[in-house]
């Protein structure tokens, strides 16, 4: 029976194929750690992850379990089957050296992102910066006032949570465990979190 | 028949000229009958129907008035850096970076890059959604019978790909879209309200900071809840004026209004292009 696990240490990238039917476990090891995520069909990677489309579909901008994951295709890629946690971000997109100077300034250009992360795990699979949409933040913890304000706030996971996502069809997922040290969507001390995929939960996958 | 010999049918065809119809472009746009800028000034007028789409590249300090003329018009909006169009419309850098989910006057319409592509000098409608992005073909084809972009119910993706392909790009260069003058509201608990048209006549003033490439598609909102179509024409009226400059209050509304603006200025300058 396939059980892969992976630390994916704090700042770094990791990605993945998951074939239907498989699940995949992602653990917030130490607790409150933004974990950025893009999901494309492995065999057209022009069908990918739509937030708005997800965001549409459910009716909700909050993902949890239940919540599927929908392609700019409006076809699904994968679904959450279990969720320790109950809010994760479809909002706030993904840092990148460039948004972050607007957000707190010049100096923090040499400071590293989510962006350069799926960048230089994309192009592992021939995807380029074209292939980069509005992402998941799983962990990552984005209300929105009556007013419209919004922000990152501090995350309402803790240590060991975890969520398990299935495939819907065999996918390929990019993940940015998120450096990002300016704003509390990690504790503004990025840590570990683990990846596992499994065979099939009793479907025959 | 008149048509049945080549002479015939050339004088048929030619004979249509100034024919009018509800949805069309008027060119040269200068012959646009009511402009709202300085005769001579104006560079675009349209009035795309519903279901329909069009596109355009306009020059940095140009504005694009967008006007709900019935009532019933939605506004679905991408722009992309004309001669660079990997550097796009980044919706979640908007929302964020400017700290607020809601589109309305004195946004930004941020890239992925740090830098403006347009701002939003006026709005009369504030009935607008960045979360929710546009119609696809399996959407309106549960909910309409088809999304095809010649059928009656074309949805909103189909026809991006359209104005896209026009411009020499491919699906994979749709990141999610803008939608104008259907509006959208976020309960606290993250569930949407869809809070439809402020009514006829509303209108959304873009200033585009850069040369951009605009594509808009017309379609109904994704979450409009009305079992039918309904998407009526849209105005479309562009003209020459400047871009935002130093001095200008949008240009230090914010930190991050001023920080992206001097992203943009300083971008712009190394290419000699302001």
């Amino acid at each position: 029976m396939k059980n892969v696990k992976t630390v994916v240490p704090a700042r770094a990238a990791w990605s993945s194929v998951v074939r239907t039917g498989e699940t995949l476990t992602v653990t917030d090891l130490y607790g409150n750690q933004a974990v950025d995520f893009l999901v494309y069909d492995a065999h057209d990677t022009s069908v990918r992850y739509s937030a708005p489309d997800t965001i549409q579909a459910q009716g909700t901008i909050f993902l949890t379990t239940g919540s599927v994951l929908l392609s700019n295709e409006h076809t699904p890629l994968m679904t959450v089957v279990a969720d320790d946690v109950g809010r994760h971000d479809t909002v706030g997109g993904a840092c990148s050296k460039e948004s972050n100077t607007l957000r707190y300034g010049h100096h923090t250009w040499s400071q590293h992102a989510c962006v350069d992360n799926f960048l230089a795990e994309g192009v592992k699979y021939g995807l380029g910066k074209r292939d980069l949409v509005s992402n998941i933040n799983w962990y990552m913890n984005v209300p929105v006032e009556k007013d419209g304000t919004l922000g990152i706030v501090d995350g309402i996971s803790a240590p060991g949570l975890s969520l398990t996502l299935r495939a819907e069809r065999d996918v390929l997922v990019l993940v940015s465990n998120c450096p990002q040290i300016n704003n509390p969507c990690n504790g503004f001390e990025p840590t570990a979190v683990e990846m596992t995929i499994e065979a099939g939960r009793g479907d025959g996958a | 028949m008149a048509t049945a010999t080549t002479y015939g049918a050339r004088d048929h065809a030619r004979a249509q000229e100034g024919a009018r119809a509800e949805a069309m472009p008027v060119v040269p746009a200068s012959a646009w009958p009511a402009p709202p800028c300085e005769a001579g000034h104006l560079v675009w007028a349209e009035t795309v129907a519903g279901g329909n789409y069009t596109h355009r590249v306009l020059a940095r300090g140009t504005e694009l008035r967008l006007t709900d003329l019935l009532g019933d018009a939605c506004a679905h909006l991408l722009l992309f850096v004309a001669d660079r169009p990997w550097e796009r419309l980044n919706v979640a850098d908007t929302v964020k970076v400017q700290w607020n989910a809601y589109l309305g006057e004195g946004r930004l319409l941020l890239s992925d890059q740090g830098r403006v592509l347009a701002s939003v000098v006026a709005d009369t409608s504030g009935r607008h959604d960045a979360l929710c992005g546009t119609s696809t073909l399996v959407r309106n084809t549960e909910r309409y019978g088809d999304g095809t972009p010649q059928s009656a119910s074309p949805a909103g993706r189909e026809l991006f790909k359209l104005a896209a392909a026009k411009n020499g790009l491919e699906p994979r260069d749709l990141p999610p879209s803008l939608s104008f003058f259907q509006g959208v509201e976020i309960r606290e608990d993250g569930a949407l309200d869809f809070t439809g048209s402020a009514g006829p006549g509303g209108s959304v003033t873009l200033r585009a900071e850069q040369d951009v490439t605009v594509l808009i598609a017309n379609v109904p909102h994704p979450v409009d809840p009305r079992p039918d179509y309904v998407c009526t024409p849209l105005e479309v009226l562009a003209w020459r004026s400047e871009a935002t400059r130093p001095g200008d209050q949008l240009w230090e509304t914010t930190p991050e209004s001023r920080r992206a603006f001097l992203n943009t200025a300083e971008f712009l300058a190394a290419r000699g292009l302001a």
